[in-house]
């Protein structure tokens, strides 16, 4: 190939990651200052987490939402698999239509539609909001994610081991559970993760739904952030960039040895 | 006894009056919106029968497979098997198992528990299920390979798995969706074989679908030739190839040369067809075929039924033509000369290379004659 | 009994989430709007109640008599909020641009890139989608502030003697929607480039083509279906932004997000919020469905 092009290529790479992660390290990198402010650097210090680390609010605020977390993105994994199946597998069925745009539009709906909205059905049934609610509308909006997710997988889906299945004698239920979900299941786990740090990372949503008590991360590092930027807050968010980086990277690391270990035997196998 | 082909079959059930056919399909037709991609279809295939499908690709014949296997309802229609109904009855309540085209194996399962996911299905005991899997395996050849899984495995040996799972069943009909498709020609060959032993030990129904025809010819007792959803021919693939019953199957299965004409002449079982554009009679002695004397009929020879020598054969019962040689193809084992006649056409002629020398060969642009016996051909009249 | 069972399990994986969506997602939408035809009430909830299951259809019926316009005519007449529908529009429209700017040679580079690497270029875009919107939007405003970490370089490089203002103007919304969203450009045009048969492109070559104008009739021609959705996935949540007017933006900086957010929680003006919701949601009607409609047709044509 022509090498200008190449040296193009390589140039938009650098600069299109550098702009990616530059802010992201220097927003780490600060975190361990030792000075109250965020953008002169003073050395070395850890003493923002310890800070942190006896903020009581900041610690509840974590355990709201790592609990809001993991049963939004349970629950939203299980309607947003059933949604993807709908889609894929029921091609023709009334009001599919409605169905698949309700699929698409909380994707790209702005969050500040979709939080009014839910709150204000919250408030006409009559429901007390806290965490439950927080917890209903992250389903709603992270099943659709899982639901693309999955869909995509299951497009690639060879339905003919359905059918070797249902062959061999294994009734439709069955077969899902014995079959699909077994082969689909790195899809359905993708999009767990997907649905939890959605969840973890929502401000908007959870702002117009929670009540009183029910304050998330997102929640306390906005309010904290409207007052000021801190190194502490710096340090909030390097806790939660480390749990999403350490799970994304270990959930590929994984994928990546699967996938070197199946080309491997693939070799092997055409070799014999 | 002249009989067509080149061996004697002793397994012929469908020339019995007295036997009943195992599967009994009945003016099946399949429709998707308005196309019918079975039309109006009934066909019987009988016990322990190797029978094959054969059409090009869109004939139908996966969708009659897939009706057997239960994958598709018929919309007008009924299949039996063996006695019994099988409308309404799902795809994992049939007494027939299916190898499909991509073998379908399990990517989460190891070959074993390919193997034993229909014993499982059916609530077989563990040791019953850990025995009959061993079996299966040994059948197969593949008792070493037990624990791997489908991608650790060549092609071979994965629709030697595919196979070993649909048979485990023990069903009474085994279904396959072009079996030997994914496999290089070598290993099809062999591949062929392996499974008509199988069919012969096991004593099983076989029904194959296949677009290839030498597959169908090797394997089958007996082939259903297909096109737009109808059976075109269904016979013995020595009668499919020597004495096909149209044009369509005629020109389907293998090489032929055809010629449209009229009856000049009837007598005896002897049709003479008058050919317009050679001005050329071309005598025939065709017992079975009737037709009247001007009726358009259609005449359809093999190649390699068709001789080239330089000289005009002196016996006035042989057809000739004379024209000039066109083409030369050399395969190895046989040759297959291109012969333009004066008016334009091009007969094909094929010729077996059973010697090594040839004392004075033709070449390019030679003038010859081509020739062939009254009853090397086939009167088409349909 | 079998086929009773699998029946129902079938009707059931459609009717779940269907149901759901229903309820959570739809219905709301109706509540919405009939809010936003409501009156304000200094109660909580703040608003009159619009219908009040309990008192049957006679009250239910009464109630659409006493429906207003009024929040709408509300913001019709105060220019503060059409002023910011279309400021939002145009600052969405632009960011699109911006970010289409920077993304497309992103998305090329990668799809380029040796097989090898391509996996981990992958990842690496992204990883930042899976970080919080909000700690990306939160760490741009100390680079971006007056004494921030941009303006100090700068400075250092003797580029600006003064410190540029960027922090609570326009000019960091761009930056702030086009960092946040370029994963949503990049990855589609990437797997519409990562699909291209590259010798198409040596084949216009060798036809003659320049490689510029090869690029721009055959690989970016091709790599349309990827810009669209792109482009849609952008331009559609950029256009009821919050977090970022609010974190970045200043002032003058209108944006309906923020003006929805400020009337909710500042001014407890529910019907009014309802109302600036659904002319929203008008507004986004036309690209949402034919965003929809796209990602159908995408389906479609990998089957």
């Amino acid at each position: 190939m022509n090498t200008t092009w190449s040296r193009f290529n390589i140039a938009s790479l650098v600069f299109g990651f550098a702009f990616l992660y530059l802010p992201i390290v220097l927003l780490v990198v600060f975190s361990f200052n030792e000075s109250r402010l965020v953008t002169v650097w003073a050395g070395f210090s850890t003493k923002w987490y310890v800070s942190l680390f006896h903020n009581q609010s900041f610690i509840d605020a974590a355990w709201v939402t790592i609990r809001v977390g993991l049963v939004s993105a349970t629950v939203a994994t299980i309607l947003g698999t059933l949604g993807a199946l709908a889609m894929t597998r029921y091609t023709r069925f009334r009001g599919r239509l409605l169905f698949s745009a309700m699929i698409y539009a909380p994707l790209v709906m702005p969050e500040v539609i979709t939080g009014l909205s839910m709150l204000l059905l919250f408030v006409a049934i009559g429901f007390d909001r806290g965490l439950w609610t927080m917890i209903l509308a992250h389903i709603t909006f992270s099943m659709c994610f899982v639901a693309v997710v999955v869909q995509s997988r299951l497009v690639t889906f060879d339905r003919s081991l359905e059918e070797a299945a249902m062959d061999l004698g294994a009734t439709p239920v069955t077969t899902f559970f014995k079959v699909t979900l077994p082969v689909i299941l790195p899809a359905v786990v993708s999009g767990w993760m997907l649905a939890f740090t959605l969840s973890l990372d929502d401000l908007v949503i959870s702002s117009f739904t929670s009540g009183p008590g029910a304050t998330t991360l997102p929640m306390r590092i906005y309010s904290q952030v409207r007052l000021g930027v801190t190194p502490e807050i710096n340090a909030a968010c390097t806790i939660l960039i480390a749990i999403v980086a350490v799970g994304v990277i270990i959930a590929s690391i994984a994928n990546k040895r699967r996938e070197v270990q199946k080309a491997r035997d693939e070799q092997a196998a055409a070799r014999n | 006894m002249k009989s067509l082909g080149s061996f004697r079959r002793t397994f012929a059930p469908w020339n019995d009056p007295a036997a009943k056919p195992f599967i009994a399909i009945e003016n099946v037709t399949k429709k998707f919106g308005d196309f019918a991609a079975v039309n109006d279809l009934s066909l019987n295939i009988y016990n322990r029968e190797f029978f094959a499908l054969l059409g090009a690709s869109g004939c139908g014949k996966s969708t009659l497979l897939r009706m057997l296997a239960g994958f598709e309802e018929p919309t007008a229609g009924r299949i039996l098997i063996d006695g019994q109904d099988m409308r309404g009855i799902p795809p994992y309540k049939r007494p027939v198992n299916m190898m499909f085209q991509s073998y379908a194996l399990f990517p989460h399962m190891t070959v074993e528990g390919n193997i034993a996911f229909g014993l499982k299905q059916e609530g077989m005991p563990k040791g019953d299920i850990e025995a009959r899997v061993a079996e299966m395996l040994k059948l197969v050849k593949l008792e070493r390979f037990a624990k791997r899984k489908p991608h650790q495995l060549s092609g071979g040996q994965r629709q030697r798995v595919a196979l070993a799972r649909c048979v485990a069943k023990r069903p009474k009909v085994l279904l396959l969706d072009e079996p030997l498709g994914a496999l290089d020609k070598k290993l099809r060959e062999e591949t062929q074989f392996e499974l008509m032993d199988l069919q012969m030990k096991l004593g099983l129904t076989f029904v194959v679908v296949t677009h290839d025809q030498e597959e169908a010819m090797t394997m089958a007792d007996r082939i259903a030739v297909m096109d737009k959803g109808k059976v075109m021919q269904v016979a013995t693939p020595a009668e499919v190839y020597e004495a096909p019953n149209s044009k369509f199957v005629a020109d389907f299965i293998g090489n032929v040369n055809m010629f449209e004409g009229t009856a000049a002449a009837v007598a005896n079982g002897k049709i003479d067809i008058a050919v317009a554009p050679e001005n050329l009679t071309i005598r025939t002695d065709a017992a079975s075929k009737s037709c009247t004397v001007g009726q358009p009929v259609g005449f359809a020879i093999r190649p390699e039924k068709i001789r080239v020598s330089r000289k005009q054969p002196a016996d006035p019962s042989i057809n000739s033509a004379h024209g000039e040689l066109y083409d030369i193809a050399y395969f190895g084992d046989m040759t297959v000369f291109h012969v333009k006649l004066e008016s334009g056409r091009i007969i094909k002629a094929a010729s077996l290379n059973a010697v090594r020398t040839v004392e004075d060969p033709l070449g390019y642009d030679d003038m010859v004659w081509v020739n062939f016996d009254a009853d090397a051909g086939i009167v088409l009249t349909a | 009994m079998q086929n009773l069972i699998s029946s129902i399990a079938s009707r059931l994986v459609i009717a779940v989430p269907y149901l759901w969506l229903l309820i959570f997602f739809l219905i709301p939408f109706v509540i919405v709007f009939k809010i936003s035809l409501s009156e304000v009430a200094m109660a909580i909830p703040p608003y009159t109640p619009v219908f009040n299951l309990s008192a049957g259809w006679q009250a239910f019926a009464d109630n659409f008599s006493q429906f207003s316009w009024d929040n709408y005519i509300w913001l019709l007449e105060d220019p503060l909020y059409y002023k910011a529908y279309i400021s939002s529009v145009i600052i969405a429209a632009v960011s699109t641009v911006l970010t289409l700017i920077v993304g497309y040679p992103i998305a090329y580079g990668m799809a380029r890139a040796p097989a090898t690497i391509r996996p981990t270029l992958l990842m690496l875009v992204i990883l930042p989608f899976w970080t919080s919107f909000l700690i990306r939007v939160y760490a741009w405003i100390g680079i971006l502030k007056p004494e921030g970490l941009l303006n100090q370089f700068l400075m250092w490089a003797h580029v600006i003697d003064t410190p540029l203002n960027i922090l609570n103007t326009n000019t960091a919304v761009f930056i702030g929607i086009v960092y946040s969203y370029l994963p949503f450009l990049v990855l589609p045009i990437y797997s519409a480039l990562e699909k291209m048969d590259y010798s198409l492109v040596e084949a216009a070559e060798d036809l003659g083509c320049p490689p510029i104008l090869a690029f721009w009739k055959i690989t970016f021609r091709l790599s349309m279906p990827g810009v669209i959705a792109g482009c849609f996935l952008v331009f559609i949540p950029a256009v009821g932004e919050f977090v970022i007017p609010d974190l970045l933006g200043g002032s003058q900086t209108l944006m309906i997000g923020k003006t929805l957010w400020n009337e909710f929680f500042s001014n407890r003006d529910w019907p009014v919020s309802s109302a600036v919701a659904v002319i929203l949601l008008l507004l986004l009607v036309v690209p949402i469905v034919l965003f929809q409609r796209a990602e159908a047709r995408a389906q479609e044509s990998e089957k």
